[in-house]
């Protein structure tokens, strides 16, 4: 959250430059906006409880924040900074009244799933924090590599605890039974534990742990 | 039909906002390193909220809701001949109250706190963003409270909610510092864990429901 605005300069860099690709592979582990940077939170946890709404969140996430990256960046030297962040509230609001509007329109039923939490991708911190961060000081083709880097990393993360949540929590995977019944016969039992909100918590924490004693670097004093 | 010491209350405790939804998680965990700073912003929060959700309340039921304009022109209403519905306005008009409110809270914490202020630092414009604000106030929609009441008392309950977590979780990680947590675990990891156990704990109010 304290990140400095990156510069990223040279006029002529082909289009995937080695600093270009870093601005994608960075966020998926060392920069990672869950785990490192400590954003959107909000919503990443409360929507895990199933693969397939994971699924459409990231997805939505990934649709706002490329487009949202990629206007603020174009808009960046005529927006006043006094009031940059109602110009960015107003970007997000209008690009996820789009996607509530396709989520209800094509699935139907994940869009009442995810209730609140379509909504609350405008406040999800991810998105304000990398148009603070690199959209309002960069050129638009490198903030959509950023912004691609960012939500992918999101998505991962989103992915693997709605993984581990569905399959121990109540045994599919998408919705789909994929634990064999003679697990069932044999005294086998759904994890009822893994449905519940604080699971996701400590899950994150889990993943935070591994990630933290494989790269010492990342630790924190306290 | 809940009563609206039962809206308050379950605001409060088994409908936590940090434990039941993990809104606001990100000031939470950033705000969290002690007591003072998350007080402040705890009440920072119970203060929007109850400002919020009340204002955003009357603009639900008599501009955004299908047929709520039907004191403008009866034919306007759910059963005119020509409804009006302005939902899908609903994120931006709530996002736009929520900016203006916070853009006065900060100013009059800098004219009459300034230590408060000094000390939140850039948390302030923060709670613009911050989920639990826009979160109550879409969930004061999704439930349809029947009363100004009702919306009143679950925006204040929701925000004493958060300052309760905010502050108990700032407490712990204040006596955490003398502690010995495996290297990898510290700071963000085991407030998660921590965060997860309490939630827990929280959860034990939902037995009241019953």
């Amino acid at each position: 959250m304290s990140e400095s605005v990156e510069k990223v300069k040279a006029p002529s860099e082909p289009l995937f430059s080695k600093k270009n690709k870093k601005l994608i592979t960075d966020p998926l582990s060392d920069n990672n906006p869950i785990t490192i940077q400590v954003l959107g939170i909000c919503s990443a946890l409360a929507i895990t409880v199933q693969v397939e709404q994971a699924f459409f969140m990231s997805a939505s996430v990934l649709f706002v924040l490329i487009f949202g990256n990629l206007s603020i960046s174009l808009l960046r030297n005529l927006i006043p900074s006094r009031v940059r962040i109602i110009v960015q509230l107003v970007v997000v609001a209008s690009l996820v009244i789009i996607v509530n509007e396709v989520l209800q329109a094509f699935v139907p039923d994940v869009s009442e799933k995810l209730s609140v939490f379509v909504g609350l991708i405008i406040t999800n911190c991810i998105i304000m924090g990398r148009f603070e961060a690199f959209a309002m000081g960069n050129k638009p083709w490198p903030s959509v590599l950023d912004a691609v880097g960012n939500a992918v990393g999101y998505a991962w993360i989103l992915l693997v605890v709605a993984i581990f949540r569905e399959v121990l929590g109540s045994g599919k995977f998408w919705g789909m039974e994929i634990l064999p019944q003679g697990f069932y016969e044999m005294g086998y039992m759904n994890n009822n534990l893994m449905i519940l909100p604080p699971m996701a918590l400590i899950v994150v924490g889990i993943i935070i742990w591994i990630q933290r004693s494989k790269n010492p670097t990342l630790v924190e004093e306290h | 039909m809940e009563s609206t010491l039962d809206i308050f209350v379950k605001a409060i405790f088994s409908e936590n906002m940090i434990f039941a939804y993990f809104l606001g998680m990100c000031s939470y965990l950033a705000v969290s390193k002690t007591v003072k700073t998350g007080l402040g912003l705890g009440v920072a929060v119970i203060f929007v909220l109850g400002v919020t959700i009340p204002i955003n309340y009357l603009l639900e039921n008599y501009v955004l809701k299908e047929g709520a304009l039907e004191w403008l022109n009866p034919e306007y209403g759910i059963n005119g001949s020509s409804t009006i519905n302005l939902s899908f306005l609903s994120f931006i008009m709530f996002i736009a109250v929520i900016a203006s409110i916070v853009q006065l809270v900060e100013m009059l914490v800098e004219k009459f706190a300034p230590a408060l202020y000094g000390a939140l630092g850039i948390f302030l414009p923060l709670i613009a963003v911050n989920c639990s604000i826009l979160g109550g106030a879409l969930f004061m929609q999704d439930r349809q409270y029947s009363t100004m009441t009702d919306a009143v008392a679950f925006g204040l309950g929701s925000g004493i909610g958060w300052l309760i977590a905010i502050v108990f979780i700032a407490a712990i990680r204040e006596k955490i510092r003398y502690s010995n947590v495996p290297p990898a675990l510290r700071g963000l990891g085991i407030t998660f864990i921590i965060t997860g156990l309490m939630g827990i704990a929280f959860m034990s109010f939902m037995g009241i429901d019953y």
